[in-house]
């Protein structure tokens, strides 16, 4: 275990020690046996064929087989990889950075900005069961908002947002940059109202004006908490499923395909395919924790040093 | 600070650059509101929209569309909702799941947290990123086994009727804790990082031990961290609709958001019904940002950023 | 910053006695779960409240908890008030579980595999079969010899496994027909059409009136399902339709491509974006009286109309038109549910829910639980159900005459091939029915068969 602790000049007691081992050693083994572990089971049930049924003699090794069929034969993976890679263009470049703008006009205290702040955050409490259905309501072909509106609500002229697979990407990403905007505002407004206003002062009265001071003097200090953010965006955009999920009814619909989708039906259906959706959460998992990992590190040990 | 220094030895430019800006700051100002403001609409339409639908008996929108003037505005939905659904009891399964896996996690993570950033041990950086990581793994690659493994584990009768982990509430919030460990000791572990460790080197002096030194002391300035986090906890742990549609087999114990997830589509729907119910849901998470909100910002802010 | 000084740490690092009282608290914690596992054990089996091991003939309370996915307000009404009687009837309690039926069908696997109530709703067809086979459903052969003279040939077929034994009892059926609205029919002169070329030219008639020919709508992705069903049946008769379920028959077959052309034909007569609609809303458009028709079952159909407070009278159907003389209009899809016993079933609990399972097979039971369900229609031989509107009689002749009748596709083959492969290459034909994309499609569904019907 990692658990060899070092004492302090002053040294821990005995009775210390153990609790140490109790705060550390409980939550580890938590974390360990029911998150890490169950992960990498499923990396080793990638290479089987299972369905999920009887014992773990039922448990076939199939090689590398389930990548094989998801890279040459299953017509949803490429698009799914692609959906992803355009899901997180658009939060890096668009609802992250909106999410920005919106915490640093609240925070210059306009009129209202309580107001913004709580009304732009709303997304983020919702329950998936209240953002399915509304935006079934606003999307839905003959009687939603959208058409209704625009007069596109006819059978020779309807939009269809959520089932034309050229569009329906861009209208879930709609739903997910109203969400996620939110989020960031929030994160970024913490980490706003945490600079100390005498740098800001300081460099008003240098003559620079806001953007000025907003990119030479606030974004560095900020460090951590564009840390976070980028790790919250990173995560977001890589798990992002349940928006496809409750929008799609059913089996996802084409030009909807993400991978965590595709590992879900794969996994959860009535008639489950295990070792080919562990294969897709292995490929999701290496994607997210390649680049996840290697910006963690450098992060903590950056921070580590003093 | 260099700050400090430069505000005294510079008053002149100051004010005459305070001049030429005021004006462009003023067009400024105008820009922001107004873009603010059409934001807040526009984000506030897709919610509102929903009430005036749900408002709305489903005859009249099934004529006319969603889109349409009202012939009757009425609360049926609503009532309806409410009485159909069964809804209280799935708002009281919701509490015993949100509550304590809430505190448990904060209570863990905060220890974590201290561990990891106030005693000096090796491998801090590995644990911290184990934690971190295990809460980026997606819920999907962890399922299957984790089921397996919930069938196989025993718990004390009081905490499960069946005696498994497996249609538990004890198992639901191990899940939501152990998964939701990750973030909140980011946090936290960075929050507390930021408090001065004189503070720590009088109270070892003054004698405080170890556990004095957390429960007595690191938490009680912890405290605006623990309220941010708590609230988007308690959202998240709260609008978790996928641990328990695998993990808890009873319909009448599921928590509401898997008890409203698929309300839509397969057979006969109420659209109308549908959102009223689903804004019922949404009041928990809402009462509690209005009520932690002011903590909220203050506690997220994680410290650090302070000179 | 301001750290002055970083403590450093003291002589020996990872000196024994911290490891060893970091062990020790391992060690607490792992007893602290491990003990309660033993205590716990003993008592798993015994947790039901009667002491009784079995259920008994007599006037046992035993409790029967029964898996339900009528989630619906109406049929779990329904069903309540079957329970009850069926209840009293077999002297045991019964108590629901009532999941909704999305996630109910999602998981059934876990939930067969855990700790399932008794009794549990579910459909004939593979999709019953498959679980039989893999040992998560009870056979019920003695319930059957009670129950068998109650039902036809087709029934009883229906309830069997691939090992012929019973698995299911079978409650209440419908069918997959064509809807319209009478007034419309009246109103514009409309005629029932009889064959392909009727039916197309009918199509063409009400697009020039102004109608949308067909409502139609597949974001859910079942829907479609059953136009390439019907298709498939009326174009290439039942057998090959099964045999092609059951991956007999490659998806690349010429026939299979028949299909999708005749599909295509009506396509510009569908309406569009149905990939975006959700099927309530197609409903809807024939409620309103601005679609003709509608292909789906009365299952959703009419039970849509009573939702919405439209006029049930009013609605009437067809059987989908003949297109290959051979096979008439004898074939259609008819899925019937009903009930299974669990194999995980608590063992106390088996006997007492055989015996709701042989009041569950009767005509009386049909009967109790149609009582205010107004679009499916009853199993059992000469049930007599007072209560069958004109659209229940209509659908018992129909279903009586075919001389087969399929389940659905979901129902009749790997329902995750169903789901994962059927589903969106549908989706994906109605977006682009174009000749290359049909081929390119049955190319890539046969890939993916390959891959799944493994044995």
């Amino acid at each position: 275990m990692a658990l060899q602790s070092r004492p302090r000049a002053r040294g821990m007691t005995p009775r210390d020690r153990v609790l140490v081992g109790l705060m550390l050693g409980i939550p580890v083994l938590a974390d360990l046996a029911f998150v890490w572990f169950p992960a990498l089971s499923s990396v080793v049930l990638s290479f089987t064929r299972w369905n999920g049924i009887g014992g773990l003699d039922q448990i076939k090794p199939y090689g590398v087989e389930n990548y094989r069929i998801a890279a040459t034969v299953d017509p949803q993976f490429w698009p799914a990889v692609q959906h992803n890679a355009i899901w997180l263009l658009v939060f890096v470049c668009l609802a992250t950075p909106l999410g920005m703008l919106f915490a640093v006009i609240i925070d210059r205290n306009i009129q209202g900005s309580r107001v913004y702040q709580s009304v732009l955050f709303l997304p983020v409490m919702l329950s998936l069961a209240l953002i399915g259905i509304i935006w079934e309501l606003i999307y839905s072909p003959n009687y939603g908002l959208i058409n209704s509106i625009t007069g596109h609500n006819h059978d020779d002229n309807l939009v269809n947002w959520l089932g034309d697979p050229h569009l329906n990407l861009w209208a879930v990403l709609v739903e997910a940059c109203w969400r996620q905007a939110g989020y960031v505002m929030i994160l970024y407004l913490a980490g706003l109202k945490a600079v100390d206003p005498s740098l800001r002062e300081a460099a008003l009265i240098d003559g620079s004006n806001a953007w000025q001071t907003f990119f030479r003097v606030v974004f560095p200090v900020m460090k951590p908490i564009n840390v976070v953010i980028l790790v919250v965006t990173l995560i977001e955009s890589l798990r992002a499923y349940d928006l496809v999920y409750i929008n799609s009814h059913g089996p996802v619909l084409p030009g909807l395909e993400l991978l965590s989708i595709l590992v879900t039906q794969n996994i959860l259906g009535e008639q489950t395919r295990i070792g080919y959706g562990s294969a897709l959460g292995v490929v999701l998992l290496v994607i997210s924790l390649v680049p996840i990992s290697v910006f963690l590190y450098q992060t903590f040990r950056r921070e580590e040093r003093p | 600070m260099t700050a400090q220094a430069r505000s005294t030895t510079a008053p002149a430019v100051a004010a005459a650059s305070r001049r030429r800006a005021r004006g462009s700051r003023r067009a400024a100002r105008v820009a922001a509101l107004v873009f603010m403001i059409t934001a807040t609409v526009l984000w506030l339409v897709p919610i509102l929209f929903a009430l005036y639908v749900s408002l709305r008996p489903v005859e009249d929108t099934a004529q006319s569309g969603y889109f349409s003037l009202p012939r009757h505005l009425t609360l049926g939905n609503f009532t309806d909702a409410w009485t159909q659904s069964d809804m209280q009891r799935y708002f009281l399964n919701s509490v015993i799941v949100t509550v304590p896996a809430v505190l448990v996690t904060l209570l863990l993570a905060s220890s974590v947290a201290f561990v990891l950033s106030r005693v000096r041990m090796r491998y801090t950086l590995t644990l911290l990123i184990l934690f971190t990581a295990g809460n980026l793994l997606p819920q999907q690659v962890i399922i299957t086994p984790l089921y397996r493994l919930y069938l196989l584990i025993p718990v004390p009768e009081f905490l499960s009727e069946n005696g498994l982990l497996y249609n538990s509430y004890a198992g639901l919030i191990l899940i939501n804790v152990c998964f939701q460990l990750g973030f909140c000791v980011f946090v936290l572990s960075n929050y507390m990082k930021s408090i001065p460790h004189e503070i720590y080197e009088a109270a070892v002096v003054d004698g405080a031990s170890l556990w004095t030194r957390y429960w007595k002391l690191t938490l009680p300035l912890c405290r605006p961290a623990l309220a941010a986090l708590a609230t988007l906890l308690t959202t998240w742990i709260y609008n978790d609709f996928f641990w328990a549609i695998v993990l808890i087999q009873r319909g009448d114990k599921r928590p509401i958001t898997s008890a409203l997830a698929n309300l839509q589509g397969q057979f006969v729907s109420n659209q109308n019904m549908i959102a009223a119910a689903a804004l019922i849901a949404a009041i928990p998470t809402l009462i509690v940002y209005v009520v932690l909100q002011r903590q909220f910002i203050a506690g997220l802010a994680l410290g650090s950023t302070k000179g | 910053m301001s750290h002055s000084v970083t403590p450093r740490p003291s002589g020996l690092p990872g000196s024994p006695t911290s490891r060893r009282s970091v062990l020790k608290g391992l060690a607490f914690t792992l007893g602290a779960t491990a003990v309660p596992a033993g205590l716990l054990t003993a008592c798993g089996s015994s947790s039901s409240p009667s002491g009784t091991s079995s259920g008994g003939s007599g006037g046992g309370a035993t409790t029967v908890t029964f898996g339900s996915n009528y989630s619906d307000p109406a049929p779990k009404a329904a069903f309540e008030a079957l329970t009850k009687t069926a209840g009293q009837q077999a002297g045991a309690t019964i108590t629901l579980n009532t999941v909704d039926h999305n996630t109910f069908q999602n998981n059934i696997n876990s939930y067969l595999q855990g700790t399932p109530d008794t009794l549990f709703t579910w459909f004939a067809g593979y999709r019953m079969q498959f679980f039989a086979q893999q040992g998560l459903i009870a056979p019920i052969d003695d319930v059957w010899q009670k129950i068998g003279g109650n039902f036809g040939q087709a029934a009883q077929s229906l309830s069997k496994g691939l090992d012929g034994h019973y698995y299911f009892v079978p409650i209440y059926n419908y069918p997959w027909v064509v809807f319209y609205n009478k007034s419309t029919f009246q109103e514009k002169g409309y005629e029932i059409p009889k064959t392909w070329d009727d039916y197309v030219a009918l199509l063409k008639k009400m697009k020039g009136d102004g109608l949308t020919p067909l409502a139609f709508a597949d974001k859910d992705g079942w829907p479609a399902l059953g136009t390439f069903d019907i298709l498939n049946l009326r174009i290439n008769g039942y057998d090959f339709h099964i045999q092609l379920m059951k991956h007999q028959v490659p998806w690349t077959d010429p026939r299979v491509t028949q299909v999708f052309q005749q599909w295509a034909e009506i396509l510009p007569y569908c309406q569009p974006g149905a990939t975006g609609r959700i099927w309530q809303d197609a409903v809807k458009t024939l409620e309103s009286k601005q679609a003709g028709l509608m292909f789906q079952g009365t299952n959703q159909v009419a039970a849509q109309y009573v939702t919405d407070g439209k006029d049930l009278a009013d609605l009437d159907f067809f059987a989908f038109p003949e297109i290959n003389p051979q096979f008439g209009q004898d074939y259609m899809d008819a899925p019937t549910d009903g009930f299974c016993l669990a194999k995980n079933a608590k063992e106390d609990t088996v006997a007492a829910g055989k015996k709701v399972l042989e009041y569950l097979g009767t005509g009386d039971a049909e009967a109790t639980f149609l009582k205010t369900d107004q679009w499916d229609v009853a199993l059992a031989q000469g049930a007599s159900i007072p209560t069958y509107n004109a659209i229940q009689k209509k659908s018992v002749e129909m279903i009586a005459s075919c001389k087969a009748v399929s389940q659905f596709m979901d129902r009749d083959t790997d329902p995750g091939f169903a789901s994962n492969v059927m589903i969106p290459s549908i989706q994906k034909f109605i977006n682009d029915p174009s000749p290359s994309g049909i081929k390119s499609l049955q190319d890539s569904i046969e890939a993916q068969a390959k891959t799944i019907f493994t044995n």
